[in-house]
Order: C-alpha cells, then structure tokens, then sequence
C-alpha cells in the first residue's frame, strides 16, 4: 500500500445559510483547495460525504453535481452516505483508491444543509437511521437514544451533570477561538446548571441531557485533498499523513448489544487504527472526537483507550482535555459547539487536526501536535470510524 | 389636547407597573428585564428597523408588527399598551409587547430577541405571561404566533388551550389563550428571575444602546448572505 497524505484542508462556517446544498459543497471544496497549490484538473475523484440530500434538499446524484459546478471533468464522483459517519468512511475510500495505487489526487467533500426544514423534520431525519422496526416507530430520537445511554453511563460510572457541564463549557469556549465554529457563546456552569434560571436557559431535552448537552443542527461543508504521499511536497510544504484506519460496526438495535453502555465499535476501531499507524492511545497529542451530546465524548474518550473505563469524566474535572491539558479533546469546539452538519462532521474533524499538526491552529494551536486523532461515530455507535494522522 | 385629538385618543386604564427583575443567563450575563416608557419608543424603534428586512424566522413580519404598535402606542393610538425590554450590559438584546383588552383579557402582541442563542425570547414572554396573570391579574391572555418557532414555544410549551370562537386582533387564525391554572402550572419551569433590582442596576438599563444595525442582522439570521 503506498502511503496518503492530506495536502489542503479547509471547512466553510457552520452555521445556518441560505446557500444551496451542492454551493455549499462547492465553496468547502474550494476552502481545501485554497490551502495548497494545486492545478483542479488533476482531482482525479471526487467523494462527497452527504447523508440527507434526498431526504432534506430533494436532491440526488450531488457528487456528479459538485464536479460540475467546479468544473473538474472528467473526474470520476460517488456520494458516500453512512449516516454521521458519511465523512471518515468517504476518507477512508479516497485513501483506499490512493493506496492502491489507482489513484494519485483525491479531492473529499462533505457537507449537509439541515436547516432547510425544521427542527423537527431534522430530529426526524436523524432518527431514520435507527431500526425501522424496533426502535424508529416507537418515537425514539437520537437525543433520546442518548438520553437512555447517559442515564445507564452516569449511575454506572458516578458521572454528574455537572461533568457533562464541563464537556459543554469547554466546547464552547474552544469554539469561542474557532472563527468558523457555529456557536461562539461562552456558557457558565451557573447559568447552565447552579442558577435557578438554569430551568430555562438549560431546559431537559431528553433526561438526562439538557439543551447545552446536545450539538446545534448545522449547516456547512468541509473538504480534505488526499494525495499520494510521495508527490505531497510537490503541492504543499506542510503534508500531514494518513497513519491508521479503524473501523467496525456493531447491532444496529441498541438494546440487542450485551451491554449497552460498551462502545464495542469504538473500541475496536480504535484499535485497528492505533495498530495499522504503530502508535499508542498514550502517544496522541490532540483528538477530536463525536461528542453530538456531551456523554459522548466522555464514553468515546476512554474506548479509544485514552482514560480507562468509567475515568473520563475524571481527566475532565482535573482540566486534563482542556487546551494546554495532558490530552486536548475538541479544541475546534467539537460537534457540540463548532457544530454537526452530519456530512461535513468527519472531514472537518480531521481538518482540525491536519491545523493542528501542522501547527496552523491559531489561538487554539495545541502546542507540539505530532499525533492527532479523530473519531466518527455513526448510528449510535453502530457503524464507528477512527482516523489517526502524523506530522509529515 | 383639542376635541378631535381627544376623540382619536383612546382612554387609558391606570395600570401596575411590572417590577424589574434580574435573570441570569446562559453565559452567566445578567439580563435586566424592565418596563419601557413611552418616551423610549423611538430608540425602539430604531432598532427594529433593520428587521424589516429579514425574512428568516419572521422577523420581517414581527419587526414591522412591532414597529407598528409601539408607534401606535408613542402616538396614543393603542389603548392600554405596554412593552418589556431586555437590557444586557447596557445594550437592547430583546423586547416584547403586549396590551389589556379588559380588565380581565389581556392580549399578547410580539416578541423579539435581538440576540440569540441565549433564550432571551423565552424569558421574554415568561416575563410579559407573568405581567398579565401576576400583576395585571387577568383571567387569560389570548395568543396567536407568527413563527413556527413562537408556535412551538408558546402554544406547545406551556399547553395553551384554543380559543375557536376568538379571532385575535393579529390575524385570522384562531386564538389560544393562557389561563391562569395553566400560567401556574408552568411557572416553575418557565418564569425565573430575581427582584427586587437594586437602583444602581436599574439606572443602568436607560439609555440603553441598540445594536449595530449589520450585528443585529448577523445575530438574529445567522451571517448576512
């Protein structure tokens, strides 16, 4: 296999917009392309990352869309669409074509545009990645789903809310030094939880998770240029390689899995990716990791082998996923307050990191990043992907 | 006042004064919500003005409703009005309105928060239930909305009854109406704040700024297009 590097990144901001959905694909591709110089031409493939675009924006065929719009022919286009996780897995198949040697230049693209319908209709269409049978008809939404896992997760472990809290204020003060995150609110544990006015600012949503537990439906696109690693230099100064890809899938029906609260695809994702780029979970500088409700990144913190079982939420309260901290967890603000436009969240987690190794993050730089690492989770947890890159 | 004016001029009821209270957001700002006076209409008005423009989430229809009233209520055409304003570190960030039909109906008028992300528009219209049930002491005040966003936080949220038979002065849709058992019902969990309000805050709510008029776009719509 030879080895992949990413040699442009970039991520348009998420937030609400009134661009269509292939424009907003078209300008996160062009983010990417304006960070390295490269002549369009010689994109051979074009993967889109998009979960909704039938559902939301009564669209198909959006990759062939997007090749035309920036003009690119004749190169070749395919949607991948596997749910939240629609970003990593359209990385892994542009890394799978270059390590194959079938191709050299891979543009990624994801994006989604989910405000165009209410929030309900957005819940609803998240939803529909859940059993149609035993779990979507009787009304379950991915915040409740989330809600029945935190409840099991906090009375196992002695999780508070209070530390769900801490997950929330970190993102967003993160997101605060993250010009393109959705959410640039910095939030108290006062006004979210001690104060009585917490009742309001911070309403349940699906107990135990309160609104500020749950990520902001988003809008946006990110984009990565893949390439072969050994004509990386000639496009860019600063490649940042493609080390591991893990990746593994678990019951789509959450109460059929032993125990719910084991993140059995996370775990063995992880793994896989940690074995196949030769690092350790000790040896990762930076990660980004899915955390669509504040538990999340605590459960997917210690399965990716970062804190052991049932002491993430420990490693929170000492400061130790802050910025500056032993292991910083989401400094781009994470799902939670950088936002989660659900095709675009993979690639843009791993556009972070490519900043971040390359030592481009600006007020948010983690200092001395030569290992990053990145989780997407799609389903709840059925379908998982871990992505490890190195410095170049 | 001549004999025309007076004739133009609807008679107003002398009514309470609604307390100003604190409330402690999200970011843990301290949000004043007070009365406005008639004399603060036109820097009222001058905020809202950039929303007329700005279809997102209604704002353009809301914004020029409002507009309307208060002007109406600046030049003594409403009877028995009132506004709330919501003053944040010195600076407008949201308002609502509403007036008294009778002594026992109140009417809701509009809502609006300048700034979002804070529910500063559900503590808004907590505020303006309470003035009507707590302070005006009515029976019931009857509501329409014209967002989907108003429609689901104040007809679903706090289980407003429906009022067939009522045609509200906003529209043609049917009213709803909040009770009082239901305003009690809820207030636990939706009508906070703090009082009394020290003179030393209070003062420092008037002469309030009003956004920039491209912040305030950015802030209520997301960023301009």
């Amino acid at each position: 296999m030879r080895d992949v590097a990413i040699i442009g990144a970039g991520q348009t901001k998420f937030a609400r917009t009134e661009w269509p959905l292939v424009d907003l694909l078209v300008e996160g591709t062009r983010t990417a392309l304006a960070d390295v110089r490269i002549d369009e031409t010689l994109i051979q493939s074009v993967l889109v990352a998009n979960m909704g675009a039938g559902m939301l924006n009564h669209q198909s065929g959006v990759a062939s869309a997007v090749v035309d719009a920036l003009g690119i022919f004749p190169a070749h286009a395919e949607l991948v669409e596997n749910g939240p996780a629609s970003g990593a897995s359209a990385v892994k198949l542009g890394f799978l074509g270059i390590a194959a040697g079938y191709y050299d230049i891979v543009l990624v693209v994801g994006g989604e545009k989910m405000r165009a319908v209410t929030g309900w209709e957005s819940t609803d269409f998240v939803a529909t990645l859940t059993h149609p049978v035993a779990e979507y008809i009787y009304g379950i939404t991915l915040p409740s789903m989330a809600g029945l896992f935190a409840r099991l997760y906090m009375d196992k472990y002695g999780i508070t809310p209070e530390h769900l809290a801490m997950v929330a204020i970190k993102n967003h003060d993160n997101a605060m030094l993250n010009p393109v995150a959705h959410i640039q609110q910095p939030i108290t544990m006062e006004g979210i939880l001690h104060r009585p006015e917490a009742v309001v600012n911070n309403p349940i949503v699906a107990d135990p998770l309160r609104l500020f537990d749950c990520c902001p439906v988003s809008d946006g696109a990110a984009g990565l240029v893949l390439c072969a690693a050994d004509r990386a230099k000639e496009f860019c100064e600063k490649p940042v390689l493609v080390a591991g890809i893990g990746q593994a899938t678990d019951t789509q029906v959450l109460h059929e899995r032993e125990d719910p609260t084991d993140l059995k695809a996370v775990r063995l994702a992880s793994e896989q990716a940690f074995r196949m780029a030769g690092v350790r979970p000790s040896d990762v500088d930076v990660a980004e990791l899915h955390d669509a409700f504040t538990i999340l990144e605590i459960a997917e913190s210690e399965h990716a082998g970062f804190f052991e079982k049932g002491t993430g939420h420990r490693a929170i309260e000492r400061g130790e996923t802050r910025i500056g901290g032993k292991l910083p967890i989401n400094p781009s603000g994470g799902l939670k307050a950088r936002g989660h436009p659900v095709g675009a969240t993979g690639i843009a987690q791993l556009v972070e990191l490519v900043f971040q190794l390359r030592g481009d993050a600006g007020d948010r730089q983690v200092k001395d990043a030569r290992v990053g690492y990145a989780c997407n989770f799609g389903g709840f947890g059925n379908n998982v992907l871990a992505t490890i890159l190195k410095k170049g | 006042m001549n004999e025309l004016e007076a004739t133009l001029r609807p008679k107003e009821t002398v009514q309470p004064p609604y307390p100003a209270k604190r409330i402690v957001l999200a970011s843990g700002e301290s949000m004043i919500v007070r009365q406005a006076t008639r004399e603060e209409v036109p820097g009222l008005l001058e905020a809202l003005e950039p929303l007329l423009w700005v279809e997102r989430d209604y704002y353009d229809i809301v914004g020029a409703r409002t507009f309307a009233e208060l002007l109406g209520w600046k030049r003594y055409r409403v009877r028995d009005e009132y506004c709330l304003v919501g003053i944040l570190d010195g600076m407008l960030v949201g308002l609502v309105n509403g007036r008294s039909l009778s002594r026992n109906i109140g009417i809701s008028l509009h809502t609006l928060a300048l700034r979002r992300g804070l529910r500063i528009g559900a503590h808004l219209f907590a505020a303006k239930m309470e003035y009507h049930i707590e302070y005006l002491n009515q029976k019931e005040v009857y509501i329409v909305a014209e967002s989907p966003i108003g429609f689901r936080r104040w007809m679903i949220e706090y289980s407003l009854e429906e009022r067939p038979h009522v045609h509200h002065e906003l529209g043609g849709v049917i009213s709803y109406a909040l009770t009082r058992p239901l305003y009690f019902d809820s207030k636990d969990r939706l009508v906070v704040g703090e009082r009394p309000v020290s003179d030393e805050m209070l003062a420092s709510t008037f002469d309030f700024e009003i956004p920039e008029p491209d912040m305030l776009i950015t802030q209520v719509s997301g960023r301009p297009e």
